[in-house]
């Protein structure tokens, strides 16, 4: 087994760690650093559950491997509630009934999270797209849906 | 009821920390020492194990042990307990933990691996070589009807391992006198649940005393429980069984499966914990699928459309063990005759084995197989006669002044079936206002102008909730005031702490954020059956509203011994009890607990009991039935058979709603679920048996592009059943959906188009059609 030292930014802090060459991004958070808040759900890159952001973009944390980080600014669903208080994505998912077992919801946020932050104003009809690579069972997605265009509508009415 | 909670949409108390990423589910627990299962599965769908080397794999690195059903035999031994025996199945069909000689389908487990990784593992399991002679396999359950179709239990006699029947009325004499009678036939294709997290066990052995502790993303961990000791020959006592968070279930995760047997065993062998993650793959080939059923039936009806008689015959694909017993083709029947008043019934079910994954039921059961029939031949006699669909159903529908209704049908106990409440008509009629289908035909004719072929479909079902016999509930106020709510009904979901906890601080005057609801550990609560058939509102919540409702009548004999008053002058609200129009006179909840906790010498007050709770059981003696018409407007490309789902109504009664948010989510989370069985959804095997559908890019799944925004509207008709007034709601959404896209579909399509009696549909299917419609009838799109 080969094995790579890695340093990179996670949730704002500096990491550094070694990795099996095998080992993908998702095992790492989950099982090497402990942050099970990211959910595997096919571990063949098409439900979207292990979404995470990295140099913010979304990716699915199943399809790259942990040595591919070695530099890389990576976020997941824990960096998004500041002291304790839900992001305002997070309190729309609430309000709007936008999760269920909670399984799927992670990759959601994070899909979400970096698709509000290149693109403020979407209408539904984008934001259906911009989760559509991400499988919910539990709430028929509306929920979601109107969690999003709540977050990116109170973002963008003057306060 | 009503308070301050009940029937308000609060948002739900699990949601923080399952937005936060603090959710704990199976996969997130570690325990020391901990090693990782991984399992050989068949890879041929019949065969005979000859030989399994596990020589080269047990050199390899990481390695610990591997296990096949031999190393078990000083353990225990044969087949798995059969969760719900049936007269007609006079053999148990169960799997063993671990193949014992004969494969039934790809993906069986035949041997567990244990190593320090799960890669480690995994490596392992597929350097395990199998010897296996190849036997005939049949993977198509009509074919396996067949006389000198190959056996898929060579020991057994016929792969028809039952039949059932059910039926009432004079079925021959109605068809004889009828003025029409039709014959269709339907294929429902078969598919999976796909919660979105795997199955998933971690389990471990104390030491000390042989007691097993173990984690299952399961809806049954009280069954778990029970047949792991019937099967370990031990007390119940000796195994706890927890559910964590459980990232959906949506009824296989109801069975009892041999890989939680597995896993048990190679604990208590190895006596380290040991944690098995199924992935994705595993799930499409080893977690219980549904659906698939093939029927022909005649109806009966008159000149004016009104249903008279349904006969027919049903094969249904059981998969290669029943598990579950007959539970599934008994929901078959038991969801006839529907909303209709019909005056005789005759149906039979082959329940056939085939070399395929099992059978159990997903969500809904049967019961949305049945209302496509139902609402597939409704739609078939309008077609017949050139009357409205609406028109056919409000002829055929039992009426609001005909409840309660017996219908002619027998349960389980063999007491008759009776409709408590419902008004199918009024509830039609609501959705087809609501969808405005007096103005259809323009929308219909708008889209002709963008060459699209739109149609509105309609669909009703009913739906037996509350199956008995009971859930249960313990209700206990902490000396810090704090309410602790512990039941046997785990969630995988549903929002059950947050109803449960509506219940309580209503019936003790306390707020929401007091309340701790704890489910799904055999530790806490000593009995559970299953969260399963629409029935935790009805069983678990109507007895969380009991042991509460003990609770406060304790707090209230303890306030009017202190106070010297009458119980009916005193109040109990914001965490306290106090007299009437007295300020000052009034004990906390919290103070009332610390006292009945005790101390030493001191005698209870007024003899009162000690401790300040209560458990109390809801028998739900009898099913209270929920319905619900739908309605949808698809539109259909000529072109390329693409179908899009452009509005889809709800009106839907469940009685009353606990929480409306909740009822809401479960209702559109289940039509979606329908509206993939219908369009998208479809698990492919080859003729030996091999599932060639095993990932997400080949098996789909509804996706929010693809689906609409769900309009509901309820209507709530209290249950008399049950002390809340309740029915259920978590199925209600999927039952009717299916029908009512297929239906929009059809009418899309038009007269020269064909009926459809089968789903998913794909986008082939509509092309072909519209080809063959154009050949044949000069049809112009």
């Amino acid at each position: 087994m080969t094995e790579h030292f890695v340093t990179f930014t996670l949730n704002s802090e500096r990491r550094e760690a070694t990795v099996d060459s095998r080992m993908h991004l998702g095992d790492f958070l989950r099982h090497s650093l402990g942050l099970t808040g990211t959910h595997l759900g096919c571990e063949h890159g098409v439900c979207g559950a292990c979404t995470i952001i990295v140099n913010g973009a979304p990716i699915r944390s199943c399809l790259m491997l942990a040595v591919q980080v070695d530099g890389a600014v990576v976020e997941t669903v824990e960096s998004l509630s500041k002291a304790g208080a839900l992001s305002p994505l997070q309190q729309a998912f609430a309000t709007n009934h936008g999760l269920q077992c909670g399984f799927c919801t992670s990759g959601m946020l994070m899909t979400l999270e970096a698709y509000l932050r290149t693109t403020p104003a979407p209408t539904e009809r984008d934001v259906r797209i911009a989760i559509s690579g991400n499988i919910c069972r539990c709430t028929g997605y509306e929920g979601i849906v109107q969690a999003a265009l709540d977050t990116a509508s109170a973002k963008g009415s003057p306060t | 009821m009503s308070g301050r909670f009940f029937g308000a949409a609060v948002t739900r108390l699990e949601d923080a920390r399952l937005l936060a990423g603090k959710g704990r589910y199976v996969d997130d627990i570690e325990l020391p020492g901990m090693l990782h299962a991984a399992f050989v599965r068949a890879s041929v769908a019949h065969g005979m194990i000859r030989n399994i080397d596990t020589h080269d794999a047990l050199g390899m690195p990481g390695v610990v042990a591997i296990y096949t059903m031999a190393d078990f035999a000083d353990i225990a031994q044969g087949p798995m307990p059969p969760m719900a025996p049936h007269p007609l199945l006079k053999t148990p069909i169960t799997y063993h933990p671990l193949v014992d000689a004969e494969i039934r389908h790809v993906g069986e487990a035949i041997a567990i691996v244990l190593a320090d990784t799960r890669a480690e593992a995994e490596d392992a399991a597929a350097a395990v070589v199998l010897d296996i002679e190849f036997l005939p396999t049949v993977s198509d359950a009509g074919l396996a009807c067949e006389a000198g179709s190959p056996k898929t239990h060579t020991h057994l006699a016929s792969n028809i391992a039952a039949t059932m029947k059910a039926g009432f009325g004079n079925c021959a004499a109605v068809f004889a006198k009828a003025d029409h009678v039709l014959t269709e036939r339907f294929d429902i294709h078969r598919g999976g649940c796909h919660s979105m997290e795997c199955r998933g066990v971690v389990a471990s052995i104390e030491l000390q005393t042989d007691s097993l502790t173990i984690s299952t993303s399961s809806q049954s961990p009280y069954m778990v429980r029970r047949h792991l000791a019937v099967y370990l020959k031990c007390d119940e006592n000796d195994i706890r069984v927890m559910t964590p968070d459980v990232g959906g279930g949506f009824g296989p995760k109801a069975n009892v499966y041999p890989e939680e047997f597995a896993v048990a065993l190679a604990v208590i062998k190895s006596r380290r914990p040991v944690k098995w993650i199924e992935d994705r793959q595993e799930h499409f080939v080893a977690t219980t699928q549904q659906r698939g059923q093939i029927w022909t039936l005649d109806v009966a009806f008159t000149n004016e459309g009104r249903l008279q008689a349904i006969r027919g015959h049903c094969i249904h694909d059981n998969g290669a063990y029943a598990p579950y017993g007959l539970i599934l083709p008994a929901t078959a029947l038991g969801s006839f005759p529907g909303p209709y008043a019909l005056e005789a019934l005759d149906l039979s079910i082959d329940v056939v084995l085939t070399n395929l994954v099992p059978t159990s039921p997903v969500r809904g059961a049967c019961r949305p197989n049945v209302a496509f029939l139902l609402e597939r031949l409704a739609d078939r006699v309008a077609r017949h006669l050139g009357i409205d669909r609406q028109e056919v159903r409000r002829r055929s529908f039992i009426r609001a002044d005909q409840m309660p209704y017996t219908t002619g049908m027998k349960a389980r106990d063999g007491s008759p079936i009776s409709y408590d409440s419902g008004d199918y008509g009024g509830a039609l009629d609501l959705v087809l206002d609501k969808i405005d289908a007096a103005n259809f035909e323009k929308r219909r004719n708008d889209a002709k102008q963008r060459g699209k072929l739109r149609g509105l479909g309609i669909a009703s079902c009913v739906e037996d909730t509350g199956l008995g016999p009971f859930e249960g509930a313990s209700v206990r106020v902490t000396p810090a005031g704090k309410v602790f709510v512990a039941t046997g009904a785990s969630g995988q979901g549903q929002g059950h702490c947050t109803a449960f906890a509506q219940i309580a601080a209503d019936m003790l005057g306390v707020e929401l954020a007091d309340v701790t609801v704890e489910s799904g550990d055999t530790a806490k609560f000593p009995l559970g059956i299953s969260t399963i058939a629409s029935r935790i509102a009805v069983t678990a919540g109507s007895s969380v509203q009991l042991a509460a409702q003990k609770v406060r009548s304790k707090v209230m004999a303890f306030a009017s011994h202190q106070f010297e008053v009458g119980e009916h002058d005193l109040e109990l609200e914001r965490g306290s009890v106090g007299v009437k129009g007295i300020p000052g006179m009034s004990i906390r909840l919290s103070e009332i607990a610390r006292t009945l906790a005790g101390n030493a010498g001191v005698a209870m007050p007024g003899g009162i009991e000690p401790d300040l709770a209560a458990t109390a059981y809801f028998n739900s003696n009898a099913l209270t039935f929920a319905y619900g018409a739908n309605a949808c407007e698809v539109e259909v490309d000529p072109e390329t058979g693409d179908v899009s789902v452009l509005r889809y109504v709800v009106v839907h009664d469940c009685g009353r709603m606990i929480n409306p948010l909740i009822v809401d989510g479960q209702i559109r989370g289940g039509v979606v679920h329908g509206i993939g069985n219908a369009l998208f959804e479809r698990m492919i095997y080859d003729e030996e048996g091999q599932p060639l559908t095993t990932t997400y890019g080949d098996y789909l799944l509804p996706m929010a592009s693809e689906m609409p925004r769900i309009e509901i509207h309820h209507i709530e008709t209290p249950s008399p059943l049950n002390p809340l007034g309740v029915k259920g709601a978590g199925e209600g959404g999927t039952i009717p959906a299916a029908a009512c896209v297929i239906s929009a579909v059809e009418n899309a399509l038009g007269p020269e188009g064909p009926f459809i009696g089968l789903h998913p549909i794909s986008p082939q299917h509509i092309v072909t059609w519209l080809d063959r419609a154009r050949s044949d009838n000069g049809l112009a799109i």
